[in-house]
């Protein structure tokens, strides 16, 4: 069946249908990610978005139920240029197209990706629609598309219940405000125990917990969209219990601390980020996903100094607090997908909780 | 951390001849970090035996030793111009295992030069088979059970404890030289013998084998502060078993989760942070295809013929970053030159698939073994770049030039269902082919895997590549199903093959439809950044994102494709110099080429690189969008020449010498006409298209006679036939290859033969100097020995030699270059052959004459005359230096092939050696060729029948110089008859004492064994020169051959001069005299 991307500058790519069939608007960003899709596909961060994929060729290696970094299937849309007909891994367990299809992930596939990139990237990220009606109206849909406003969406992908992953090492609350699994995989192997807590609960319950460490998650949409959420933290950051924060949790730990964020041109999304580790010079390649940013100059280096910056743009990529034991990273030092390369910051957070156990 | 400020002047070792293993990836490798060198402000010192490379050039580097890379070569070069530093890390294994025994003889530290880039230590934990089983241990890398051992019984212990089979796999050695998989006792004593005389060290490491397991490469990258990248990982189609160099290999990896990927990433990081590389390096792993288990195969820490291919598919320049890494740099500290924005820290992103496959020199030698194993065989390779494996795979196979456009191979039609099944066991170079019919006819890709062990997913792209052919087959040809064929990319010719259809009514269709290429950048980034290379690939599913400009005058060059025995190294030297030299001249140059390996698709030569298939069809589409105003084709070898007629049809004027006149110089007839024109004599000759025909000629003319296909290049079916039974079987052989031109059978002149590289201006001619060939008419001009300027031509000859080739340049309106070559019988001047194009020999009479001929030839088929160019026309001063060339060949790679020279050209590649003095530069040519022949020692000869007589002088030379002669009967007679004192041994299989004992023994260090006529596979002395071959020993075929080598051997061994061949080139002055000789 023939589908249409549809984006809120009037251009529409014409594709094959995979997945649902059901029309959705969203905001479309791209990855370049060349391996990774079920992750990608399974990161809450994605909630509200469309995904174009840069590789061509996805789902080569199928879909296995190990690797989804969540319980479900997140974006709205999943676009690629080609999905494989038949995945070969060990661990495959069902084709893309079949998963697609059962999470109702609607999906397009078969056109041209980087020439869709390429728009993403000169007029930023946009809004577009999917859809398989081939008679839409362009001007009917089109106010429709630019309407259309990723709103709180948090909300939607938190946890509704605290779960615990038991240990018998530090006692970390883990704040879910998108959390992919592997975050707590990390805090897990490395003996901690950790609690799950949804996204809105308040400080007090969380501190009732005993906590050895927080650790703030990453998660979708605008960090501005959470007052809430950036009222606890700062109760939490007052405590002095050490704070490790990833992605959406360390833009709300800057707004918590009076910095301020941005919109990104069209973000970075993708296994391939350089950062710089300010303190040493070493530098760190990165799995990113993040359509926001904490603005530089918005910093106030009396509370904060810069720990990592973007070796490609310059910009912030993490964040030392110098009156707390707070270290927040704008990147994904958990993976999943991507590199490794970051994954001794869990053990930094073991080290501010008070070293090995 | 910024650029050492104490490394000032580096030396950098190239990697000599092009060999099997060994290819132009280290000309690119090299010439790219010469020129980041430069461009950091520091003076280059090169070495290098080849002179067929572009970083040899005046140009590349400041100081230019074209020497032999032997260890008192470099340490006098050393001592000469005294670097700090020494950059080892480009000129492949022979570059790194020079600067390791320079360093182990303590050289550099007394010298106080250091290696850069890695260091020593580095070097010994990565290749030293022991000391890098124990790093690998300590960080807990896992590796495959092994042990390295020094002779074979321990080797066979061993073997029997870890169980059979067993991988083979010896230390310090090229393209897994020497290697291969044991699969019982016998076999392992065969290949562990060979691979322990093989190493420089005498170690063989004895493996588990882990056949059949996934290969997967990782292209890694670290620098001084620590920090690492991967430029790119790579997996290969065939499983573990085929020599990467041998596989077809796609980028980045296609049936590997994001787990598996990044358990592999990381591990390359851990083990390039343990051996403390600084700069590239490539991990190869075996991944079990069940599992999560995999283990380390190997680490390259250095440049390498994959770093190569990792470059091209993804625009990352390693070379360049690696010299800078050198330096001090850190990878932040780089601007990744693609997108001009972003660093060197960062991992390039495909938005593509790339397949790379081999080209493997079958063709040339037939009876040689076609079975791939860990022993790389291929010569060169190409690399295809599009949106889907399968449109990646078909443009890879048509780039290969096999007449093959697609996955179709008529051999394999005939064949039944159960041979099939066969032919799916044997691992060879035709077995994508295999696959395809296999699937063809029914047989289940899972049946298929279960032999080949394949991955599912690659057989999966070949059966739909089937379907798709069924499809087209089978419906009468439909938009859409056109369409999915050319997003696939079959091309017009196959499609309207398969549908039956003429190809121009595909083709209309196609142009009615908009069905039509299009074009995108490898950009590094998948366009997330804004690129400024001008690299681009086809593909029929996207939009075009080239931006064709008309505001000058743009030029087309072809490429030569992928290296092969023939058409080496030397055409992507031409077409780069013609490149270099348009763009002077203000021209837009684009450059179409699919050879991942050479400097011409390196991205900022020219103004435009498109990285295709050098076919009509691709060709085509790039000329509909381009709008060339010319096209430049004598510089890309045959490949190139082949498209002339075809370019011209599309409306792109041939820029140099007219197509009618290419054609002239190929076909018989016309030929003829014009020889008689000149009154210049040619051996008699006749046109025949069949075996009948050909037997007429050949008792019209008398036996000996040459044979030959027309519009071929390196000789490619040549034979010398001696009898009717002879020309019956190679009229088959040539019929099964080449269709469509004639065949030419000449009468066979053993005269002196000369060489000629001159330029002509359509009225004048430049003729840089006169060669002159060691070897008597009836061996390819490649494959012998040329020295320049000629030393033995009286006077007269040459006069004639100079006027023949201004009558021909002229008679064939030559614009350009023309390479003739001459046979003087009898004090008379024949003429073999002419090409209107340029030759191997350009590079190297360029180097050491000082004149730019590629250069002069760019600026004279734009329209500038010689003398315009401040050159008096004729024969030019004789430079002062003596050039000798000498070939070389890749037989202990190519099990059973034959060695004997002949018409058909053999050699992969060639050295220099460069003297005052014809001995000098004649023994310096022998030594940079490998043959490092003692004073006196042992040797073997046996001689056909016709050269009894002949040898006996030969003989006496090396009976003077003090060697122990043995030989077989019939030459020990002849021997003894004339003076000589010899010991005779019995035949090859006789009884002992034979020359199977000596051979086996080790004893000889010379064999001279001249072929009998004819084909002789089963033949004594086949298997004489093969064993000789693969047990170490320098064996010579042409008594010319050895009658130099002699001469080599009796010149005394005095200190040798180095020459600094930089300064022939910028001062042209002392040798362009511009006086006729």
């Amino acid at each position: 069946m023939k589908a249409f991307l549809i984006l809120e500058n009037g251009r529409v790519f014409t594709g094959e249908s995979i997945g649902s069939t059901e029309e959705v608007i969203s905001e479309v960003v791209f990855n370049t990610s060349m391996t990774g899709y079920e992750e990608v596909l399974t990161d809450p961060s994605y909630a509200g978005q469309s995904v174009v994929m840069t590789y061509p060729l996805i789902g080569n290696y199928g879909i296995n139920k190990l690797d989804m970094e969540s319980r479900r299937a997140w974006p709205d849309g999943f676009i690629v240029r080609e999905c494989a007909r038949r995945p070969s891994n060990f661990r495959c367990e069902t084709t893309l197209r079949d998963f697609l299809l059962e999470q109702g992930v609607t999906g397009i596939s078969g056109i041209d990706t980087r020439a869709l990139t390429k728009i993403l990237r000169v007029s930023g990220t946009m809004n577009g629609m999917i859809t398989t009606d081939s008679d839409f109206r362009m001007e009917e849909v089109l106010p429709r598309i630019r309407a259309y406003n990723q709103g709180r969406v948090v909300d939607r992908v938190t946890c509704s219940e605290p779960t615990v992953l038991p240990g018998d090492g530090y006692k970390v609350a883990l704040m879910d405000y998108g959390a992919k699994g592997n975050i707590a995989r990390c805090l897990n192997q490395r003996g901690c125990q950790v609690t799950i807590y949804p996204a809105f609960t308040d400080a007090a319950t969380v501190l009732d917990g005993h906590p050895d460490g927080i650790m703030l998650s990453n998660g979708p949409g605008d960090p501005k969209n959470c007052p809430e959420i950036i009222n606890e933290l700062r109760v939490l950051y007052a405590t002095g219990i050490p704070i490790f924060a990833i992605c959406l949790g360390h833009q709300l730990m800057a707004l918590a601390n009076g910095f301020d964020t941005r919109k990104m041109k069209w973000g970075h999304r993708g296994g391939n980020h350089p950062v710089r580790d300010l303190k040493t010079g070493r530098c760190y390649i990165t799995p990113q996903n993040h359509g926001y940013v904490v603005k530089k100059e918005s910093i106030d280096t009396e509370i904060a100094e810069p720990a990592f910056e973007n070796v490609n743009d310059g910009s912030n990529e993490g964040l030392q607090y110098l009156k707390q034991p707070v270290y927040t990273v704008q990147f994904h030092p958990e993976a999943s997908p991507g590199p490794h390369d970051t994954n001794f910051l869990f053990d930094r957070f073991l080290d501010m909780m008070g070293g090995k156990r | 951390m910024a650029k050492n400020p104490e490394i000032k002047k580096v030396l950098v070792i190239g990697s000599g001849p092009i060999v099997i293993g060994q290819a132009a990836e280290f000309d690119y490798a090299g010439t790219q970090a010469c020129r980041a060198l430069k461009e950091e402000g520091g003076t280059v010192v090169l070495v290098n035996s080849n002179p067929a490379t572009i970083m040899t050039d005046g140009d590349i580097a400041d100081m230019v030793y074209i020497e032999p890379l032997t260890v008192p070569v470099v340490e006098k070069i050393i001592e000469i111009e005294k670097p700090d530093s020494i950059l080892p890390t480009l000129g492949g294994q022979a570059g790194l295992n020079l600067a390791m025994e320079l360093d182990e003889r303590g050289f550099l530290k007394e010298h106080h030069v250091r290696l850069i880039g890695t260091t020593p230590l580095t070097i010994k934990k990565a290749e030293d088979r022991l000391m890098f089983k124990e790093t690998m241990e300590k960080i807990h890398e896992p590796v495959a059970p092994s042990q390295v051992v020094e002779n074979v019984d321990d080797g066979a212990k061993f073997a029997e404890q870890i169980g059979y089979p067993v991988v083979l796999r010896p230390a310090y050695t090229l393209g897994g030289s020497g290697g291969g998989i044991a699969h019982n006792e016998e076999e392992l004593r065969e290949i562990l013998e060979n691979g322990l005389r093989l190493s420089r060290v005498g170690q063989v490491l004895v493996e588990r084998s882990i056949a059949g397991w996934k290969e997967i490469e990782y292209e890694v990258m670290r620098d001084s502060a620590g920090n690492c990248i991967t430029v790119c990982n790579m997996e290969n189609f065939d499983p573990v078993g085929v020599h990467t160099g041998d596989s077809i290999v796609v980028a980045p990896s296609q049936t590997l989760s994001d787990k598996d990927h990044q358990m592999l990433r990381s591990s390359a990081f851990n083990i390039i942070t343990e051996l403390g590389i600084t700069g590239g390096c490539n991990v190869q792993y075996a991944l079990d295809p069940d599992s999560f288990e995999y283990c380390v195969i190997e680490v390259n820490p250095r440049v390498s013929r994959s770093s190569a291919l990792a470059s091209k598919a993804t625009g990352y320049p390693i070379a360049k970053v690696a010299a800078k890494i050198a330096l001090g740099y850190t990878l932040d500290e780089i601007r990744n030159a693609v997108t001009g924005k972003t660093y060197a820290m960062f991992e390039p992103t495909l938005d593509y698939c790339v397949v790379k496959i081999p080209k493997w020199p079958f063709d040339k030698f037939i009876y040689a073994k076609k079975t791939l194993t860990t022993q790389m065989k291929a010569t060169g390779e190409v690399m295809s770049i599009c949106t889907n494996f399968e449109g990646a795979l078909m443009k890879a196979i048509r780039s290969l030039e096999q007449n093959t456009y697609g996955l179709q191979r008529r051999e394999y039609e005939d064949v039944s269902g159960g041979d099939l099944r066969k032919l799916l066991l044997r691992v060879d170079s035709r077995r994508v082919f295999v696959i395809a019919e296999a699937l063809r006819r029914g047989i289940t890709l899972q049946e298929i895997h279960e032999v080949t062990k394949i991955d599912p997913w690659f057989l999966d792209k070949i059966e739909h590549l089937v379907e798709v052919e069924a499809a087209l087959r089978r419906d009468y040809l439909k938009l859409d199903l056109l369409r999915e064929a050319k997003r696939l990319e079959f091309p017009d010719r196959v499609i309207a093959e398969l549908a039956g259809v003429p190809e121009e009514e595909v083709r209309q269709m196609r142009m009615d439809n908009g069905i039509v290429a299009s074009y995108k950048t490898v950009d590094t980034c998948a366009a997330e950044f804004d690129a400024e290379t001008p690299y681009y690939y086809s593909c029929f599913d996207g939009e075009n994102e080239v931006e064709v400009t008309h505001d000058r005058k743009k030029i087309l060059v072809l490429g030569s494709g992928p290296i092969r025995i023939g058409q080496g190294i030397e055409f992507d030297y031409c077409s780069v110099h013609c490149v270099w030299s348009l763009s002077e001249q203000n021209y837009e140059t684009i450059i179409i080429n699919n050879n991942p390996e050479t400097v011409s698709t390196d991205f900022d030569i020219a103004d435009k690189l498109y990285f295709e298939p050098l076919t009509t069809e691709d060709v085509r589409s790039i000329v509909d969008l381009e709008k060339p105003d010319g096209a430049v084709v004598q510089f890309g070898g045959q490949t190139a020449i082949k498209l002339t007629k075809n370019l011209m049809e599309m409306g792109v004027p041939i820029l140099g010498t007219d197509a009618k006149d290419v054609d002239a110089a190929e076909d018989r007839e016309l030929f003829d006409e014009i020889l008689e024109q000149c009154h210049i004599p040619r051996a008699a000759g006749r046109t025949v298209f069949t075996a009948p025909q050909a037997l007429k000629a050949a008792h019209e003319l008398g036996y000996p006679v040459l044979v030959r296909p027309s519009y071929v290049l390196g000789g490619q079916g040549m034979h010398i036939v001696a009898s009717d039974d002879d020309m019956v079987q190679f009229i088959d052989e040539i019929n099964e290859t080449v269709q469509e031109h004639p065949i030419l059978v000449d009468k066979y002149l053993m005269g002196k033969e000369c060489e000629v590289d001159a330029v002509c201006d359509g009225t004048n001619i430049l003729i840089p100097g006169i060669m002159e060939h060691i070897e008597r008419a009836g061996i390819h001009s490649g494959d012998s020995i040329s020295v320049y300027p000629s030393t033995t031509l009286p006077p007269e000859i040459v006069d004639k030699i100079v006027d023949d080739s201004s009558k021909l340049a002229k008679a064939l309106h030559v614009v350009g270059l023309i390479n003739i070559q001459f046979i003087v019988y009898h004090d008379e001047v024949y003429v073999i052959e002419v090409n209107p194009r340029s030759s191997r020999t350009v590079p190297y009479i360029s180097k050491v004459t000082g004149i730019p001929i590629v250069k002069i030839a760019a600026q004279v088929i734009t329209g500038a005359k010689i003398r315009d160019l401040g050159y008096e026309p004729g024969l030019q001063k004789k430079s002062d230096y003596i050039a000798v060339k000498m070939p070389v060949f890749s037989f202990e790679k190519l099990r059973g092939a034959d060695i004997g020279l002949g018409p058909e050209m053999k050699s992969t590649g060639e050295v220099l050696g460069i003297a005052t003095n014809f001995d000098e530069a004649l023994h310096k040519a022998f030594l940079g060729a490998g043959v490092n022949l003692p004073h006196t020692g042992e040797m073997l000869i046996t001689v056909r029948d016709a050269d009894k007589e002949e040898i006996i002088p030969i003989a006496k030379r090396y009976e003077k110089l003090g060697y122990k002669i043995y030989a077989t009967p019939g030459t020990a007679r002849a021997l003894t008859a004339g003076g000589v004192k010899v010991t005779q041994v019995n035949r090859f299989h006789g009884p002992s004492p034979s020359v199977a004992d000596l051979l086996y023994e080790h004893r000889l260090d010379l064999v001279i064994d001249t072929p009998t006529r004819g084909s002789e596979k089963n033949r004594d002395g086949f298997l004489i020169r093969r064993i000789a071959i693969e047990t170490g020993v320098h064996c010579f075929t042409a008594l010319d051959t050895a009658n130099a080598l002699a001469t080599a051997l009796e010149s005394p061994r005095k200190d040798m001069t180095m020459v600094d061949i930089a300064k022939i080139v910028r001062n042209p002055g002392a040798v362009k005299l511009n006086a006729p000789e």
